[in-house]
């Protein structure tokens, strides 16, 4: 059993410990992530790639579900923090064998390691191993069902913030399925608590969850309205399966109602930014001319991934207090 | 043997009684409540003043997980758990492993609870054959080794037509269909209500619409066959809009909530709290709030403990792995004084909800103080401050949402055909 949504996050003084979900975070402890991962963000144009921060600690990436584009960066992001990391796909092992997901833990917490990257297909998983790990274990979430994925909300504020600056002034658009995405809700949790304008999610009736405006969101069923003025646009990859369940009819149909094109784009800001947190489906949810066009920062997005995921995981071991900001810092802004 | 309960609260909705006043036992049974019977001479004298004394309470639906789940809790244990929160009948649904749709399981069950002794345990017969809604199963002979009424767990039916054929079949034989009714197709994956906890927690949402929907149908189905039927656990306000139409127009309906559903909400699901992952789910305090008046004013008849004991691990997942269910034998009455206590409900209302209005549906001689009924009685103290622990419920499960809670009223004693299976003794 654990408590509130929030409280589980932080030690005594309000430290982050484990980073679960956005939502409950004060906007100080969001901006200091993304401060610190300014500083890093130099670390991986050096011709020595790493800083020294977490050497000698053990990070075990645990995912329950495959992954390649957040498990690389999260391990070159260790890496660059001079930490050792042990990769497990169990998706292929333990649990297939019958452990449940506490024995798989408790064996992992036996090799000593002192932090969990956590992918998992159901939502709270990352909440239920943060609550059940031994004392001085650190858990990230890396993506848990529908529910968070905050480190890829945070490299995308990130991202969002080297274009646009302050996040006071901005309209974003969060494009797509919001039903399943668990990157939808924790960049609406990220961009309210930094103080966004407006944050509009728009897609067909049956993507868009029931009561998502208790979570401070306007809702658009119509691209062209959504898109009008806005200075972000989040595109979500739409899942195959979806067309299979009866949400949509589909893959043509839906291009044709919410495929962004750099049309429809006309209508929002002449600077509006597109992102995607990938991999992105051509053709479906997003047309090719703009995927590789000016506005997008897809690519961008990766790359900042590994700073945001190096101050994230500094931050929870409480190794920032001895960060050499000359070592560390080669490149500022 | 004789027994005399002195100077208690005599609290009877059955034949309206609420006074102060002494009952008198003798062979079993209820001998007299005020003037001791001519020669009444007791064995035994139990000290009731400042005491609840109300007939024994009747629970429509507690499962006990005997057979085919003993490592969550066994007949002994729960029966046991009953009498100690002053449950004396209880109905146990029909999904037990084996099934109780044969007359064999049945019987085991009576046997076990027999040997026991603690409380009165009476079998729900299923409704189809494995509760896999395509062929019925013999209710005759269901009825005949003693199950109450039929029913099909959490079963969905999806076919109207063997809907409509078990109905008709159930009302030849006599029997009460007891339905839990929500729509498969409409709760799909669906874990927790859904809605505004739902979005917050990315967990899949079990629509209104999935309860409706089934009530709905179902009402037209009894309509046209005009077969008894109890809706079980009811979870939303629109729901009781339905029934209390139906029951204006005449329907032979009744209708249970379940104790949790009268306290908890979605909300309470903050933090993925795995304890509050129970079916049908935790809706709005909107939804909580009508369930409370609905007892008032009787489109609700029972309150149940909707008891589902579960070992840890059941628990210890991320939460749509987990198992649905909560423990609440132990925290029934406590939880409903809790509502007279807070001027929600009156006395009456209460008890008879936990009385006389379910044994009225399980059809038994249970739930009143008549004369010649036998002797089911519970004594409660309703000052009795306790706290809901792992270590203090009685239960073998201890998956119980209300931990930490600290109830107020406590069964003292418990009496089964005049027999004492439980006393109070204060640890202090």
């Amino acid at each position: 059993m654990t408590n509130s949504n929030s409280n589980i996050q932080l030690d005594k003084h309000g430290r982050l410990k484990h980073f679960l979900t956005i939502e409950g975070l004060d906007r100080n402890l969001l901006l200091d992530i993304l401060n610190y991962a300014e500083s890093f963000s130099g670390v991986g144009e050096r011709a020595v790639k790493k800083v020294p921060l977490l050497r000698g600690k053990t990070i075990a990436n645990l995912f329950f579900e495959p992954s390649t584009r957040t498990r690389t960066t999260f391990e070159l992001a260790a890496k660059r923090l001079s930490a050792d990391v042990l990769s497990l796909n169990i998706t292929h092992s333990a649990t297939k064998k019958g452990e449940s997901l506490l024995d798989t833990l408790r064996t992992l917490e036996a090799m000593h390691c002192d932090m969990f990257v956590v992918r998992h297909a159901d939502s709270g998983a990352a909440h239920f191993i943060a609550a059940n790990v031994a004392p001085g274990i650190s858990v990230i979430n890396g993506g848990d069902g529908r529910h968070a994925h905050p480190t890829q909300a945070m490299l995308d504020m990130f991202t969002i913030r080297k274009h646009k600056g302050d996040f006071a002034p901005l309209r974003v658009a969060i494009v797509g399925d919001i039903m399943h995405s668990r990157v939808a809700r924790s960049e609406i949790h990220a961009l309210s608590i930094l103080g966004a304008n407006e944050i509009r999610v728009i897609g067909p009736r049956t993507l868009i969850p029931k009561d998502i405006q208790t979570l401070g969101v306007h809702v658009y069923h119509d691209l062209e309205k959504g898109l009008q003025d806005v200075d972000v646009v989040v595109m979500l990859r739409l899942q195959h399966e979806r067309m299979c369940s009866a949400l949509l009819p589909g893959e043509s149909e839906y291009f044709n109602l919410y495929g962004l094109t750099e049309k429809r784009l006309s209508v929002a800001k002449p600077d509006v930014i597109v992102m995607h947190p990938g991999p992105i489906n051509r053709g479906v949810e997003i047309d090719s001319q703009v995927a590789d066009g000016k506005r997008s920062v897809i690519l961008q997005q990766v790359s900042h991934g590994i700073a945001v995921r190096m101050a994230v995981m500094a931050m929870a071991m409480g190794n920032l207090s001895n960060l050499d900001i000359e070592d560390a810092d080669a490149d500022s802004h | 043997m004789r027994t005399v309960i002195k100077h208690g609260r005599i609290v009877d909705p059955a034949n309206k009684l609420d006074k102060v006043a002494d009952l008198f036992i003798e062979n079993g049974s209820i001998a007299a409540i005020g003037k001791a019977p001519s020669g009444f001479k007791p064995d035994h004298t139990i000290d009731a003043k400042n005491r609840i004394v109300c007939p024994g309470l009747v629970d429509l639906s507690a499962r006990l997980r005997e057979p085919g789940q003993e490592y969550k809790a066994t007949i002994a244990s729960e029966t046991f758990a009953a009498a100690s929160a002053g449950i004396t009948s209880i109905c146990c649904p029909p999904d037990t492993s084996p099934v109780i749709d044969t007359s064999a399981v049945a019987e085991l069950i009576h046997q076990r609870a027999l040997q026991a002794n603690k409380a009165k345990v009476y079998c729900l017969g299923a409704l189809t054959s494995r509760l896999e809604s395509k062929t019925l199963t013999s209710m005759h002979a269901l009825k005949t080794a003693g199950c109450v009424g039929v029913s099909n767990g959490y079963a969905g039916i999806r076919d109207a037509a063997v809907l409509r054929r078990a109905l008709e079949y159930a009302a030849t034989c006599g029997l009460v269909v007891h339905l839990f009714c929500e729509d498969e197709g409409l709760r799909n994956e669906g874990v927790v209500h859904e809605g505004m906890m739902s979005v917050r927690l990315g967990l899949p949402g079990i629509p209104e619409t999935a309860e409706t929907v089934a009530v709905s149908r179902a009402l037209l189905l009894i309509e046209q066959t005009g077969t008894k039927v109890h809706f079980c656990r009811i979870s939303s306000a629109r729901s009781l809009q339905l029934i209390a139409q139906a029951k204006q127009q005449g329907l032979p309906v009744t209708a249970d909530v379940g104790i949790t559903h009268l306290y908890l909400t979605e909300i309470d699901l903050a933090g993925f709290n795995s304890l509050c992952h129970v079916r049908p789910p935790l809706r709005t305090d909107r939804d909580r709030d009508e369930l409370r008046k609905a007892l008032a004013t009787g489109t609700l008849d029972a309150i149940c403990s909707d008891h589902q004991p579960h070992d840890e691990d059941a628990k210890a997942s991320p939460f749509g792995l987990t198992q649905p269910g909560a423990s609440t034998l132990d925290v029934l009455l406590s939880l409903s004084l809790q509502l007279v206590q807070d001027k929600t409900l009156d006395t009456q209302t209460v008890f008879a909800a936990l009385t006389v209005n379910p044994a009225r549906i399980a059809g038994i001689n249970a739930g009143h103080l008549g004369q010649g009924t036998p002797a089911d009685v519970s004594i409660i103290d309703p000052e009795l401050v306790w706290k809901a622990e792992k270590e203090s419920l009685t239960s073998a499960g201890k998956n119980c949402p209300f931990l930490g809670w600290e109830m107020t009223g406590k069964v003292t004693h418990t009496l089964l055909d005049g027999n004492l299976v439980y006393e109070y003794k204060n640890k202090k």
